[in-house]
């Protein structure tokens, strides 16, 4: 396994460069993640069109596989209602977990899948995910509260 | 030249010592193993895993109770290996000596039993800015409980204790003083002579937690005036889930049971029960015996070892890593006390810890990446987490070089 597998050049651009990043406020929603272990930390705010996601932001700092995740992940799913997200979030998980799990149609998600040859690092990649399901579960923006994937 | 001749022209062999520890003799990630975590855990020799060995093929059986020949054996070798730690802390007596799972559980004892015995609500215990969650957290509980209050000396920008900012904080409300001989995080090793010196003026007793020092100096408690001494095993090459605290025999005697059960009673009714004699009133339920008898020939190795001599090797690798990592573009160093142990903490501007970390393991070199169980000090320090690499006896030079060619590609990469 190479380290280029991993820190593809996707993965920096979007590490150096985060896209969506900071806060949207008003919001409908948001909600916090952090791993304690890590130290990896972001906030997710989102704005709802109805059942759809209009807008979204993340703020936080962390490791790059992390903050490229967070990044990769708001320009997947602007748009996309919960149930899309979910399907989404079903198949990134397949290609950060498991061998021979298809990339196709992820787009620039794709290049998560070097993530699974470092166990250790699942879970840097999937918190912003889980945050997000944290924020769109959770309406009352008040009421949201920490999620963690360690 | 060649590293191994350097180190043997001085009587230190670093050669043959690592033949000793068969776990380095392995790749990983198709490189040579640079095992630079042992501020985390250090390796065990193959004294200690023979020792071990030994014991689970030949002499188990319970301690303290049995009449039949094993279990006597085991009690000696058990009560041996007790008697091999009071000389190694030059304790007065073995009374004052007693086993538990590591430094966490020790300290967790002396919180519980002599805090609940002793702490009232006004009353204030002082820590130091750079401990460990061991050390923290155990007096945060108490504190809860009793009513007492947690009082933080502070550290200067080396990462040093703040002497007087020490001091001004021993009042007639100190209870205790409770902090570390090592910092884990920053590596700064603190003047706990004259922090006992201090309190001891002010009439308090002070615990030290020594994790971190115990592989790397001599400690003698009676010299140092500790009046409890807390380390583990697995931090000085003997095995994890034993450690020991040290306890002046007045403060022991006088403090409570932590733990109840078999071993620490003399006589048990259905209504109440009567305390064992030290050590043995602190030690309820079957001791981690395998453990105490690693951790006896652990200590054989270090002595035969010389820790001044696997000091001062491990005061060298620490200079050449601090001066080859401070070389490169980007580095900085955290924790830059004058008298230091082998631990080297350090960011690479741009590139998260746990990424360096990652990239170094590709590199074959361990180290830890994280905020080292001190989430306060790393607050203070404005700091997420760092990278440490931390040095023990059997670490080379070469090691040294690998560790520093492996942050150099770290940068490569998010360059």
């Amino acid at each position: 396994m190479e380290l280029t597998e991993l820190y593809r050049e996707v993965i920096l651009d979007h590490n150096r460069h985060p896209r969506n990043s900071g806060r949207l406020d008003p919001h409908d929603a948001e909600a916090k993640g952090h791993n304690p272990l890590c130290g990896d930390r972001l906030t997710i705010t989102l704005r709802r069109d109805g059942e759809r996601i209009a807008d979204l932001r993340f703020e936080g700092n962390g490791c790059a596989i992390s903050m490229a995740s967070a990044s990769l992940m708001t320009e997947a799913v602007k748009g996309r209602s919960r149930a899309e997200v979910e399907a989404l979030f079903r198949r990134v998980h397949a290609l950060l977990t498991e061998q021979g799990a298809s990339d196709a149609g992820l787009g620039k998600l794709a290049a998560l899948s070097g993530v699974r040859e470092f166990p250790a690092r699942v879970k840097c990649a999937s918190l912003a995910w889980h945050t997000l399901n944290a924020a769109l579960a959770r309406s009352d923006p008040a009421g949201a509260g920490t999620v963690s994937t360690e | 030249m060649s590293i191994v001749r350097l180190h043997a022209s001085h009587g230190y062999d670093v050669a043959r010592l690592r033949e000793q520890f068969p776990i380095l003799a392995q790749a990983v990630n198709g490189r040579h193993l640079a095992y630079l975590d042992n501020g985390a855990s250090t390796q065990r020799p193959r004294q200690v895993i023979d020792a071990v060995t030994h014991y689970e093929t030949h002499l188990h059986a319970n301690v303290h109770r049995g009449v039949h020949t094993l279990s006597q054996l085991a009690t000696d070798a058990f009560e041996g290996a007790r008697e091999r730690v009071r000389r190694f802390l030059n304790a007065g007596s073995t009374r004052e000596i007693l086993f538990t799972r590591g430094t966490t559980e020790s300290i967790n004892l002396v919180a519980q039993s002599w805090g609940r015995a002793n702490l009232r609500a006004g009353d204030e215990i002082i820590v130091s800015a750079l401990e460990h969650h061991a050390n923290l957290v155990p007096w945060q509980m108490i504190a809860a409980a009793t009513g007492a209050r947690l009082r933080v000396a502070p550290i200067d920008g080396t990462g040093q204790l703040h002497f007087a900012g020490f001091q001004a904080l021993l009042n007639e409300r100190t209870k205790l003083v409770a902090i570390a001989h090592g910092s884990n995080a920053l590596g700064s090793i603190l003047p706990v002579g004259r922090v006992i010196e201090a309190a001891h003026r002010a009439g308090v007793p002070v615990l030290v937690d020594g994790a971190q020092a115990v592989a790397h100096l001599a400690v003698d408690v009676r010299a140092l005036g500790a009046d409890f001494y807390a380390f583990s095993g697995h931090k000085l090459y003997g095995p994890t889930g034993i450690g020991v605290l040290y306890g002046r025999e007045a403060l022991l005697d006088a403090m409570p049971p932590w733990m109840g059960g078999g071993d620490m009673i003399r006589t048990v009714s259905y209504e109440s029960a009567t305390w064992n004699e030290l050590p043995w009133k602190f030690e309820a339920g079957t001791p981690n015996i395998s453990g105490a008898i690693g951790l006896a020939a652990a200590l054989d190795f270090l002595e035969e070892l010389g820790v001044e001599k696997a000091a001062a090797h491990e005061h060298g690798l620490l200079g050449a890593a601090t001066a080859a990592l401070m070389r490169i573009p980007g580095v900085r160093i955290h924790g830059t006390a004058e008298d230091k142990g082998p631990v080297l903490s350090f960011t690479l501007e741009g590139v998260h810890p746990h990424d360096v970390g990652t990239i170094l393991d590709h590199e074959g070199v361990a180290i830890r990446a994280g905020h080292h169980c001190a989430m306060p000090l790393m607050d203070l320090l404005g700091l997420p987490a760092t990278a440490r690499a931390s040095f023990a006896c059997y670490n080379t030079l070469a090691e040294v070089e690998q560790l520093a060619a492996a942050v150099r590609r770290a940068a490569e990469v998010f360059r």
